[in-house]
């Protein structure tokens, strides 16, 4: 009796250890390159910003990051990519499970506090998607007793109904992708968040002529690269690659390549980024 | 088949009556179906772009199968986990010790009262601050810990009504031979139980399998998130979920189907005295049961706790 | 320990329990409901109202409570066009993200009622739903009469297992942006993660609270109302 009873704890042990072992080799891949690797968090669901397509990463932050990290010594076999909700990233960084973050970052005080930035290497706004034929909503001003949808802990949900439509109604999921269901379906009038993400989702082939952005922003949003608390030494080298980046041309390109398309105008005279913030 | 006691053979009456009700409720059916289907074209959602992408190796092989794999790995490390912290706990209910007995008990009933998602917010977050684990592996430790910690606690109750269930003559049988207390549990109270409690703790798997989807909100690589970057590639959130769905109907559909495999296996060779337990009331495998019950007649008879 | 004044004054948690006390009473009326219609169905003579009933339970019961929550958001309100609220209200997001919540919760743990009430079924003798029969009552009626009444004594200690559950699984409707206690957590970890330990011990009381009680309750119940044969 007992050694029937060991015996099947040992087989389920086994398929738990097989089963372990199945679900490790697909996620660091072969890493027979040698040479040091590196962790970057990035966005997995943001179209022309950060995407997992199939094993492909995709989009602006993902090109920039694969440049710094080339430049720090970093070859592209070398990266793992690790999706970075919004509400994680100052744990992820803190607790070293990634070393640097490209994740529509915006530099704030109240995050220089957990967290250090490079860069800023590209100056985005909060504004508003709306469906192509909208006509009423021409700013965050025009949301009163209209319904808004965003991410859980989105800070432009909270500026629109705080500083320009108080009786804006805020529906919240945990993935912006909820956000377009809900506006395709017309169950919200508008999506908010930054002009980057909005022009991304706008110009996904199966969403093309579906929606537009308002083109009214209320907000700056510095994109910085997000590191662990105190880490001047790679923001130094990260604010250099991004300098090179800029003056290589690179920079355009990648914004080009992954932005362009949408038709989306960035403002000159930050972007692209001349001057970075003092590494602390 | 005699079919049910709850009412008598039907006559042509009944009969008739029993055809109309049948035939309206799959027209019923049917018009819910159908304005379901219909809604789902107008607005878009039956289009060849959202479902081809199922067909291609792409979606199965970098999102759908290590979905899969994400989910069960965290399921069998938790129920392997479960089953240890479980018996655990449960003898520790058992003991004649009050300084163990008490702990034990407020253990088991203190994890039994929190919602795992609220364990895993706070595991994951505890081991985000304190760096317990290698950096990719606290969701996981995570989801497991929690699942590991509820599950245990209900394993705890099995363990506890599965000694109960014996009978009493096997306690005393085993101290009359001169086993101590300890050895009494270790040697012949204990293995009765764990056999007897294996149906119900293949149906807890079923159990564990779907509450690894409440991993996706701390961003474990489960299939729930898998769906959610589906949705973002190929612009098809609803088919995508909907596949992750049918993916675990049928998972836990089989599982449901091994639990009750294993219970009358046991059932049949009846080696424990107390005869199997059933999986816990509330996660009970209904599994093949479609001949309707017969009253009273069926067994059931040590539905635990 | 200025987070638990914090706790009741900055976050409100005394309301994000309270909308959690509202869910699962609600649901858990609703789930007695449609489960107790689900059971009837699956015993019913009529072959196809036991096939959909058994269906109903093999799906839903094998379906993580997160897809279903999601779906009555995404499928349901998006797509099919069903709202449970006044469109003009200005709180119908509010609302009708609280009433899905409420109507997921409830199919889904209907399932898990079904299942209870099967089981106190099954603790009626043979001969009480013979001599139903014997005096002449038809199937609802017997079911109505004499075995219902009696096969819900017996699930009581199921049953209250299934509200207790559902008291916990009320959490999982933050993922439509339902402000209930898992949300107000979630929020208050990001924010004070140096009083993590505080944070979750409110949050874990707070659910001891409620369900120790309902465990107790029930256990008196199953005692006093059990059918003395």
């Amino acid at each position: 009796m007992r050694q029937r009873i060991i015996a099947a704890l040992g087989i389920a042990g086994l398929a738990a250890t097989g089963l372990v072992a199945c679900g490790d080799d697909s996620g660091s891949g072969s890493g027979s390159g040698g040479g040091e690797k590196i962790t970057i968090g990035i966005k997995y669901d943001q179209p022309g910003i950060g995407l997992k397509e199939g094993t492909n990463y995709t989009g602006m932050d993902v090109d920039v990051a694969k440049y710094v990290a080339k430049e720090l010594g970093y070859s592209e076999d070398n990266i793992t990519f690790k999706e970075s909700p919004s509400a994680q990233r100052e744990t992820l960084l803190a607790n070293g499970q990634v070393k640097m973050i490209f994740a529509s970052y915006s530099i704030t005080d109240a995050r220089k506090e957990k967290v250090s930035f490079a860069g800023p290497y590209l100056t985005a706004g909060q504004d508003l998607l709306v469906k192509a034929d909208n006509t009423d909503i021409t700013g965050p001003d025009a949301l009163n007793g209209k319904k808004l949808c965003s991410v859980t802990g989105s800070t432009s949900a909270q500026k629109v109904k705080d500083k320009f439509a108080k009786t804006v109604q805020l529906q919240e999921y945990d993935g912006y992708s909820k956000c377009v269901e809900a506006l395709g379906a017309g169950a919200v009038d508008a999506l908010t968040t930054d002009n980057t993400i909005l022009a991304g989702y706008a110009s996904q082939a199966a969403n093309q002529g579906k929606f537009k952005v308002v083109g009214k922003t209320f907000s700056t949003e510095r994109y910085g690269v997000g590191l662990k608390k105190g880490d001047t030494e790679t923001c130094t080298k990260v604010n250099d690659a991004l300098k090179k980046m800029v003056d290589s041309g690179e920079w355009q390109k990648a914004f080009d390549k992954n932005l362009g398309p949408s038709g989306l105008k960035l403002d000159a005279a930050t972007n692209p980024p001349k001057t970075f913030d003092a590494c602390a | 088949m005699s079919g049910s006691v709850l009412f008598d053979a039907p006559g042509p009456r009944s009969k008739r009556l029993y055809a109309a009700v049948g035939v309206a409720s799959i027209v019923a059916l049917f018009l819910a179906l159908w304005f379901v289907i219909d809604r789902f074209n107008e607005k878009g959602q039956l289009t060849a772009a959202k479902w081809k992408p199922f067909l291609t190796g792409e979606i199965w092989t970098a999102y759908l199968l290590p979905g899969l794999a994400g989910t069960l790995t965290a399921a069998a490390i938790s129920v392997v986990l479960a089953m240890i912290v479980g018996v655990l706990l449960g003898v520790g209910r058992l003991s004649a010790a009050v300084w163990i007995r008490w702990p034990c008990s407020v253990i088991v009933e203190f994890f039994r009262a929190v919602p795992v998602l609220l364990m895993m917010l706070f595991t994951f977050a505890l081991y985000a601050h304190y760096e317990v684990f290698p950096p990719e592996q606290y969701a996981l430790a995570a989801v497991v810990t929690a699942l590991t910690l509820y599950n245990g606690a209900v394993v705890a109750e099995l363990v506890r009504s599965g000694v109960f269930s014996l009978p009493k003559g096997q306690r005393e049988a085993a101290l009359a031979i001169g086993l101590t207390g300890g050895k009494t549990m270790r040697l012949v109270l204990l293995p009765q139980a764990i056999t007897a409690m294996l149906p119900a703790i293949v149906g807890q798997l079923v159990v564990i399998l779907k509450d690894t989807a409440l991993g996706y909100i701390i961003t474990y690589e489960e299939l729930l998130r898998k769906a959610e970057q589906i949705g973002n590639f190929k612009v098809n959130l609803l088919p995508a979920l909907i596949v992750v769905g049918a993916i675990f109907v049928i998972v836990n559909y089989l599982l449901g189907l091994l639990a009750n495999r294993v219970e009358t296996m046991m059932r049949r060779r009846g080696r424990s005295a107390g005869g199997p337990l059933t999986a816990d009331p509330i996660d009970q495998t209904g599994g093949a049961g479609l001949t309707g019950v017969t009253t009273g007649a069926d067994d059931t008879s040590d539905t635990g706790s | 320990m200025d987070v638990i004044s914090e706790f009741f004054s900055e976050y409100d948690g005394l309301a994000a329990f309270r909308t959690t006390i509202y869910l699962t009473l609600l649901s858990a009326v609703l789930a007695l409901l449609i489960g107790t219609v689900v059971a009837v169905m699956r015993v019913s003579p009529v072959r196809v109202l036991q096939l959909i009933g058994t269906a109903y339970v093999n799906i839903v019961r094998n379906t993580p409570l997160t897809l279903v929550i999601v779906f009555c958001n995404l499928g349901l309100f998006l797509q099919l066009g069903v709202s449970l609220a006044n469109k003009d209200s200005n709180t119908f997001i509010n609302d009708n993200n609280f009433r899905l919540a409420v109507l997921g919760l409830s199919v889904y743990h209907a399932s898990f009622v079904a299942e209870a009430i099967r089981s106190g079924v099954n603790t009626v003798p043979l001969g009480q739903a013979e001599a139903a029969r014997a005096i002449g009552l038809p199937f609802l009626k017997t079911l109505r009469y004499v075995v219902l009444p009696q096969a819900f004594r017996g699930a009581i200690t199921p049953l209250g297992n299934v509200l207790i559950a559902l008291t916990k699984n009320s959490t999982v409707a933050s993922v439509i942006g339902v402000t209930e206690a898992s949300a107000v957590m979630k929020v208050m970890i990001e924010n004070r993660p140096d009083v993590l330990f505080v944070v979750f011990g409110i949050f874990a009381i707070g659910f001891v609270i409620l369900t120790l009680p309902v465990g107790m309750l029930f256990t008196s119940m199953s005692k006093r109302l059990a059918v003395k044969r």
